[in-house]
């Protein structure tokens, strides 16, 4: 007996009418969470509460900041994409671990209200929300987050009596003598709580590009380019550290796999994205060895984060086929 | 995948490669199916002009009679599927959502073919290798426009054009597609394995029309029983089968060119302009019956499949036939059905109605259940890239569909919407479910403007 073909309501809507499986904006800040783990477990191993209260006080004070943002734009609340929570995570990885809260919290008002909302909300807009909230703490609290922030002597973890690698004082580090490879590798050293562990870095951003949650061109333009230049800078004599030492400091990698490949303020072309991964890497190489700032991963970025529209339009590809023919 | 699929590596660049699905379908026979109570034959049926009804109400009509002609250089006639009586014109209503006028004919009870020996009249019986010399090629394409063939493959592009190529653009290949790259259809799969005959014999005779010097059969390498049962109909002639790896849309001319012969065709042109003529299979084997026979193309096999039918099938269908006449063939709608596709789900057209005819260019009916359908809801854009990294065509999706939401014509241009395809690939993947076919589409009708 043949069923009445009328009645289920069918509906009527443009092709295709099937997607990939798992695919959506929350699966992607989902991955970003997931590689993250490694780096926020080497982070706690390390840095103890400092460092589950740093990432804890952003996470929390971004997500009221959307909240209340969504609500003065009068837009149905979204936190469920993840990627505010996101935002927070990183920014808490990249502050100083003992920067005081009232920091975190300025910086993540800042990174979520003046990086993200302001623009249109998800999507729209040009800077990286977390290097924007970082940069602006970072500008108005030299102190805090200056290289003396992430050095308490009075500590009782005795880690966070050392200096940090790249300490711009180069007399500290003169005196130390540069620290072998290894220990930088493997991340017991002092910094940021993000930055601490290159191999958690990159086992993480190694899972994110497999995933495709992250474009693969940005993390191998910066790596690549960063060394070679930090080895012209080193034969040079420009730098006392060798260019492994560079890669392995500060926020190199957090930087290459976690924030330059925010997917929104980058670009969408491969060869785009390659150039907006080396520029990034020179620009950080260039802050480093020639401005006072012991790190220049921050502002590499959000310099090449407005570089993106140009690069987007320099690199649109020849379609196959070629363009379409003059009329 | 079956364990004997020959390894190809050949294909195309980028694409995607959505679940099958196909096994719903693919051990399913070509049957034919009953004729209807009443067909409703639409006087445009392939890329061009509307034909003109050549029958008045009331008059009868036997299967392979002429009831519209065709009166530009772009249109193909089109024929009764059925014995019985012309009634009043009437309009309808086609998958891409076009109106056109349509003749319905009453179907008489007593029809002279149905079933299995209709199935055998179309496909069976002998279908030569030798001796073709004796049709000459303009005698070919004369047997085409008169049998109304348009490509079945979807398009629906006059075949008789096709095979006049002009003369300075030589042809020095024929392709014959088999790819079927689209998930859940299975009635190319199932042709190439019930009747590789009239494929091998259509696809020499385009040959012959074309001058082309090469015929190759490109399959892809996830239709096993396909490629054996062509491998060996075609032994002994110059017909080459090639298999490729299966991904979408390679089914696409301008992929399917791509993957055999690395050629590109230049944007807004055709296949021949690179010497190239590509014939679907059911278009070849439809050509076959044409020249040889000097019959019409009044039936085609068209796939009924998906999570929202209770019994998938592949049927040889008269075409003006109703999809709820197929869909009550196959036991009906299931009832999670969501949506009804004619075609496949990356580039099928939902009917609005089950009273859509069965037209040229219909390849298959899929039913989707709620599950099978997308639905995840729509965020903004996150500009990841993906659809750039799967779009067939290199274009950047993304910024069309930017450039349709803004209305901005300039940035449309620019970024070359008119070379899209509307494959689908950049929607398939994209992960904030932008509907960026839709919007690429109002992006073309904003550029031309």
């Amino acid at each position: 007996m043949p069923a009445s073909p009328v009645l289920p309501l069918i509906e009527v809507a443009p092709s295709p009418h099937v997607a990939e499986a798992d695919s959506s904006t929350r699966r992607m800040m989902i991955d970003v969470l997931i590689a993250l783990l490694p780096v926020l477990g080497i982070a706690v191993v390390v840095f103890r509460w400092f460092a589950v209260v740093q990432v804890g006080v952003c996470v929390l004070a971004c997500l009221a900041t959307e909240m209340v943002c969504c609500r003065a734009r009068a837009k149905p609340l979204s936190l469920a994409d993840g990627s505010v929570a996101v935002t927070g995570v990183i920014l808490g990885l990249s502050l100083p671990w003992a920067a005081p809260w009232y920091i975190g919290v300025l910086a993540s008002v800042m990174a979520v209200g003046l990086g993200k909302a302001v623009f249109g909300g998800l999507g729209y807009n040009i800077f990286n929300p977390a290097m924007v909230g970082r940069a602006f703490v970072m500008l108005s609290f030299a102190r805090e987050l200056g290289a003396a922030g992430y050095v308490v002597l009075e500590s009782s973890l005795e880690v966070l009596t050392e200096p940090t690698p790249l300490m711009a004082a180069e007399e500290v580090t003169r005196a130390m003598g540069v620290e072998g490879l290894w220990p930088l590798f493997v991340g017991h050293l002092n910094g940021s709580p993000g930055e601490t562990s290159a191999v958690a870095l990159l086992l993480g951003g190694l899972y994110l590009c497999f995933r495709r949650s992250a474009a693969w061109a940005i993390p191998a333009g910066m790596i690549l380019s960063g060394y070679v230049c930090a080895e012209v800078f080193y034969a040079a004599g420009l730098t006392m550290f060798p260019p492994l030492y560079h890669m392995f400091t500060g926020s190199f990698f957090f930087g290459a796999f976690f924030i330059a490949t925010d997917p929104v303020t980058s670009p969408v072309i491969r060869r785009g994205q390659l150039a907006f991964g080396a520029g990034i890497g020179v620009l950080t190489m260039l802050i480093r060895v020639f401005s006072g700032y012991p790190e220049g991963v921050m502002f590499a970025v959000l310099l090449m984060n407005a570089a993106v529209p140009l690069l987007n339009r320099w690199t649109i590809p020849r379609p196959m086929g070629g363009p379409v023919a003059a009329p | 995948m079956s364990i004997c699929a020959p390894a190809a590596r050949r294909t195309f660049a980028r694409g995607v490669h959505p679940r099958e699905c196909k096994g719903l379908a693919e051990n399913s026979q070509i049957e034919a199916i009953a004729s209807p109570p009443k067909v409703r034959i639409p006087l445009l049926q392939h890329l061009g002009a509307t034909c003109l009804a050549t029958v008045k109400p009331r008059q009868e009509v036997e299967p392979g009679d002429v009831v519209g002609e065709a009166t530009a250089p772009v249109a193909a006639p089109v024929h009764a599927s059925v014995r019985g009586k012309v009634e009043r014109a009437t309009m309808v209503t086609l998958p891409n959502g076009r109106h056109v006028p349509a003749v319905p004919i009453a179907v008489a009870d007593r029809q002279p073919l149905e079933g299995d020996a209709l199935l055998e009249d179309v496909y069976g019986g002998d279908y030569p290798f030798t001796g073709l010399s004796r049709y000459l090629p303009e005698a070919i394409r004369d047997a085409a426009r008169a049998a109304g063939l348009v490509g079945l493959g979807g398009a629906a592009f006059p075949t008789h054009i096709k095979l006049a190529p002009p003369e300075r653009t030589p042809i020095d290949t024929l392709l014959v597609n088999g790819c079927e790259c689209e998930p859940y259809l299975t009635a190319d799969d199932q042709l190439m394995q019930f009747a590789p005959r009239p494929i091998l014999a259509g696809a020499l005779l385009a040959q012959r029309a074309t001058g082309a010097g090469r015929v190759v059969v490109g399959v892809e390498a996830n239709k096993p029983r396909a490629i054996r049962s062509l491998r060996r109909a075609a032994e002994g002639t110059e017909v080459e089968v090639a298999v490729l790896k299966p991904k979408y849309p390679q089914g696409g001319e301008k992929q399917l060119i791509a993957a055999l012969l690395q050629r590109a065709v230049p944007t807004g042109k055709l296949p021949l302009d690179v010497g190239v003529v590509v014939l679907n299979v059911g278009t070849a084997a439809a050509l076959a019956r044409a020249v040889v026979r000097g019959r019409p193309l009044a039936h085609r096999v068209v796939t009924v499949s998906g999570g929202g039918i209770r019994r998938p099938a592949n049927l040889l269908v008269p075409l003006g036939s109703s999809v709820r006449h197929l869909i009550e063939h196959c036991g009906g709608l299931r009832d999670d059905a969501a949506r009804v596709v004619a075609g496949g789900p990356m580039m099928g057209f939902t009917l609005g109605t089950l009273d859509t005819p069965v037209t040229k260019g219909t390849s298959g009916i899929t039913v989707l259940s709620q599950r099978e359908v997308r639905h995840a809801a729509e965020t903004a854009c996150v500009r990841c890239g993906r659809c750039v990294e799967v779009c067939p065509m290199r274009l950047v999706p993304t910024k069309l569909g930017l450039a349709a939401r803004a209305g901005n014509a300039e940035l449309a241009r620019r970024h070359h919407v008119a070379a899209c395809i509307e494959c689908g690939c950049c929607a398939y993947v994209c992960p904030a479910q932008l509907p960026l076919v839709q919007l690429i589409r109002l992006g073309k009708v904003l550029a031309r403007s």
